[in-house]
């Protein structure tokens, strides 16, 4: 009855494989996707719960000891005023750093997504690539050669008879300090520098999605360059930015070594909990403490979500 | 510049300009790295000397270890990414289910949460389940974010790749395991060694995760960190850092050319 | 008495809600080539699709040569597919682009080197082996899929809109060269198109699908000039299709009938119809020069009636007053309710 119209190949352990995984296209769906799930799921998802739970608990004040108890109370701590200062702080630092870094990745993605060409285009791509990747100690480190007072900034300020504006810089109360590498002036360029590859590479590919005749075709009906640019490239590259700013506003949002090492005293959320959870022992306030960037990082996502931002990652 | 005649000149500079930025620092370094004086950052230094390459390499055991440990966890994070980044990849290419948009978002999660938060969470995993610190507790934590490396990677590749040349494989006779050798893995094996030099760069230079999982043992990133905190010799850091840009360098310059035909993966490949 | 090439039995496929294919059976014979033909979203690919294997009939069978063929996948089946956009491996050479199937099959390489060659030979690509699928043409493309899936001596081969990413001197060419080649090799040939101008010219047979359902098969005379219901009048070719009052007073009892442009003829004034003719009074809407025929749009009884004259035959004036005549056997009467 059913002869088949088969190749008349030998069958084997390989072709009994594929046999079952033909007939049933979503097992090996199933079986690929598995492992990586179990994976962040497990480890991942997993720790973050753990990490949630430990916010609900609270540390005994005289003991030093956490408390396994279902408490609020450690969120109110996070209310207290240090605390809040601490998070305004981060969040200020962070829209600072994201708005900056939009400003200065979005030219270059421009050029690099419209004008450069064949080897240029290359070049460019590497160059930013090349920052990216490498190593963030080493690029933090390279700032701290830069701003320190014996530094380089120093030494082209003296150069250029500069000195004064350097000095005034940082006679400017709260961003001033006694030099660039213990100020927020120097944290907040360290932070731009590293991070701004991670908006160019977003923006350039928003950009390169928008065809060349969109340009043209608004010229064509009578824009100026700068309607062209707030009518069409922007809203077109905006994805980008904001795909961009993800990353630069979830880093600034979490880093614990920039300013440690380049910065004033005043603690960012990163340093909050590293200190509490370190030195302190207190897991769960630390715990707490990164709800904040977790809250502000989910709503963020969802909003880029909505705004196609995912397109471009 | 004259095959782009239309740039105008303030974007060509503003261009231009901010990418040299980027190189002038990691330039600064290599500059360092020579300098005679060990105390302080003094610029411009005021003497030049190759003798720190020789103190690092033979009067600075404790940077050793560290080294070999950053390259014994970054292969075998890379190694676990590898099978589980292209897992995930090949799977979700295939999926056509609801929730396939939330199931790619948790894989770009490691990466779009701060990484303090990837740190203390597992620090506190590992505290709950009573898990001594280790070198596999350091790979657990770097393999979570190196995954999403190599599935970014991949899933552009598969995208390209498309159904169309496996079923043509089918068509003409291969069953799945050889239409997986013969056509699947030729076309996506570049993409997957470019995701896997890149998880590699990453995994070598990570440390904001790494402090968390390491308890008592140093990667090459802690020991810079507590070089740049507690400085001993200032130009032998600079000596190890110039060594990190150029081993990271290569890594990065090798995926590019294994994927420079066709897609560069955008921002979220870190 | 042999089993048909590929017979579909009452054969169904499902996309979620939609049913891409409905209940289709079907008959190919050895050595046709065969043509389904309809518009985008008509079911024809996926038909297309499960003789290759690449879909599966959630209800109904597939024969090939006689062999229950559903339930099998691709690589378990001697059909062979050209690709409409060719799916040629960018990794391999042309020459290791045609052997493919011949190393899947476990054919040393010196033999399936030779059987390469002379396929590529077979479709004019003679010394094209060492060359990467990035360096051909469109055309070149073609014929190299063509030659891979040739090499292996399907027993049946598919073809997706074969010519449809060709323009149109190499697209004339093509069609040429597929029937000269299906007629030397005597394989049964089966092709999708949205075209009905190559359905008609190249194939022995057209199926025409709409809406996942076969609406007519038939050879090329037959659906052109009979077509059985609206769809396919009006599919294949143009065709005025007339409403069953009208067609009813012009004598063609009270159905939907078909009446083909260039059948109508233009009367002179005053000039009465022949016998076995029917005459119908107009006014010339719009008239478009189309080279060797001119086709005019006509205002009568209500409907737009096109007539496709010869160039010249006529003085062209919009809203002058014309009378079309047609033999009353040039209706055809259609399927349906009238």
């Amino acid at each position: 009855m059913s002869t088949r119209a088969a190749a008349g190949r030998q069958g084997g352990v390989g072709e009994a494989i594929s046999d079952v995984f033909f007939a049933r296209p979503g097992l090996l769906t199933l079986l690929l996707l598995l492992p990586p799930l179990l994976w962040i799921g497990v480890v991942y998802i997993g720790s973050l719960i753990a990490l949630l739970l430990q916010s609900f608990y609270s540390l005994d004040d005289f003991s030093g000891l956490v408390v396994h108890d279902f408490t609020l109370s450690t969120y109110g701590q996070l209310l207290e005023e240090a605390n809040v200062g601490i998070i305004v702080r981060t969040v200020a630092m962070s829209a600072l750093v994201t708005l900056a870094c939009a400003l200065i990745a979005f030219p270059i993605a421009y050029y690099a997504a419209r004008y450069a060409k064949g080897w240029k285009k290359a070049l460019f791509y590497l160059a930013v690539m090349m920052p990216l990747w490498s190593s963030y100690l080493v690029k933090v480190y390279a700032w701290k050669l830069i701003l320190a007072k014996e530094g380089i900034l120093t030494w082209i300020a003296s150069g250029l008879g500069m000195t004064w504006l350097l000095e005034g810089l940082l006679a400017l109360p709260v961003i001033g300090g006694p030099s660039l590498s213990f100020s927020y002036i120097g944290t907040f360029l360290v932070f731009v520098y590293v991070w701004i590859p991670y908006m160019i590479l977003p923006i350039q590919a928003a950009l390169e999605r928008v065809p060349a005749n969109l340009i043209e075709a608004s010229a064509d009906l009578g824009a100026e360059p700068s309607q062209t640019f707030w009518h069409v490239i922007y809203p077109l590259a905006l994805p980008g930015i904001v795909a961009g700013s993800i990353f630069t506003f979830s880093l600034t949002l979490g880093d614990y070594i920039i300013p440690q090492i380049v910065g004033n005293s005043r603690l960012m959320i990163g340093q909050a909990v590293y200190t509490l959870q370190g030195t302190a022992g207190n897991i769960p306030l630390a715990a707490a403490f990164t709800v904040v960037p977790m809250v502000i990082m989910g709503f963020y996502l969802w909003m880029a979500k909505r705004m196609g931002a995912f397109d471009v990652l | 510049m004259s095959s782009d005649p239309k740039a105008p000149l303030g974007l060509r500079i503003a261009a231009t300009g901010g990418l040299l930025l980027l190189h002038l620092p990691l330039l600064l370094i290599v500059v360092y790295a020579f300098t005679t004086e060990e105390k302080s950052f003094q610029f411009p230094p005021p003497g030049f000397t190759t003798k720190w390459f020789g103190i690092a390499w033979s009067e600075r055991p404790d940077i050793w270890p560290p080294l070999f440990l950053s390259l014994k966890v970054a292969a075998i994070a890379t190694c676990l990414a590898l099978v589980l980044g292209t897992f995930a990849a090949a799977g979700l290419s295939r999926a056509r289910f609801f929730g396939r948009e939330t199931v790619s978002l948790l894989f770009v999660l490691p990466i779009a949460l701060p990484g303090i938060i990837t740190g203390i969470s597992l620090r506190s995993a590992f505290d709950i389940m009573g898990l001594d610190f280790s070198t596999w507790t350091i790979v657990l934590g770097h393999a979570t974010f190196c995954i999403v490396v190599v599935y970014n990677n991949a899933i552009a590749r598969f995208r390209r790749l498309g159904g169309n040349l496996i079923e043509a494989s089918m068509d003409l006779g291969a069953n799945g395991l050889q239409t997986l050798y013969y056509v699947v893995l030729p076309q996506i094996g570049t993409a997957l060694l470019a995701g896997g030099m890149l998880a590699f760069a990453l995994s070598f230079d990570e440390v904001i995760v790494t402090t968390f999982t390491a308890g008592q043992q140093s990667t090459l990133p802690i020991w810079m960190l507590s070089e740049l905190i507690r400085p001993r010799q200032r130009p032998v850091t600079n000596v190890v850092a110039v060594f990190v840009i150029v081993t990271t360098m290569v890594p990065i310059l090798l995926a590019y050319y294994l994927t420079r035909e066709g897609e560069h993966t955008g921002g979220s490949s870190k | 008495m042999t089993s048909p090439a590929v017979r579909f039995q009452n054969v169904s496929r499902r996309f979620g809600e939609v049913k891409a294919v409905d209940g289709v059976s079907l008959d190919i014979a050895p050595g046709e080539l065969f043509a389904m033909l309809g518009p985008l979203g008509s079911g024809k690919t996926t038909c297309l699709r499960l003789i290759a294997g690449f879909e599966q009939p959630d209800e109904g069978h597939i024969e090939i040569f006689g062999a229950r063929a559903d339930g099998l996948p691709p690589y378990k089946r001697n059909v062979n597919t050209v690709f409409q956009d060719y799916a040629l491996f960018p990794h391999m050479t042309v020459g290791e682009n045609v052997a493919y199937g011949l190393m899947i099959k476990g054919m040393g390489r010196a033999e399936r080197e030779s059987k390469a060659a002379e396929a590529l030979a077979m479709v004019k690509l003679k010394g094209f082996e060492a060359r990467r699928a990035a360096q051909l043409s469109g055309g070149q493309r073609q014929r190299v899929a063509l030659a891979r899936a040739l090499v292996n001596n399907p027993k049946v081969l598919l073809l997706d809109e074969p010519l449809g990413a060709l323009d149109l001197k190499l697209r004339e060419q093509m069609q040429e060269e597929l029937r000269a080649l299906q007629k030397g090799l005597g394989i049964t040939f089966v092709f999708v198109t949205h075209d009905q101008g190559e359905a008609l010219s190249m194939a022995n047979r057209v199926a025409i699908f709409n809406e996942g359902r076969i609406q007519q098969v038939g050879t090329p005379t037959d659906v052109y000039e009979r077509p059985r219901t609206r769809f396919v009048a009006d599919f294949v070719g143009s065709a005025n299709v007339l409403a069953p009052d009208l067609a009813g007073r012009l004598g063609a009892g009270p159905r939907w009938v078909s009446l083909r442009p260039e059948k109508i003829t233009l009367l002179a004034d005053g000039q009465g119809a022949p016998e076995g003719w029917v005459s119908l009074d107009g006014r010339l809407a719009s008239a478009s020069y189309q080279g060797s025929v001119t086709r005019l749009a006509v205002d009568a009884e209500g409907v737009r009636i096109t007539a496709a004259v010869p160039a010249g035959s006529a003085p062209i004036v919009t809203g002058s007053t014309l009378r079309l005549a047609w033999p009353k056997a040039a209706m055809v009467l259609l399927e349906g309710e009238p």
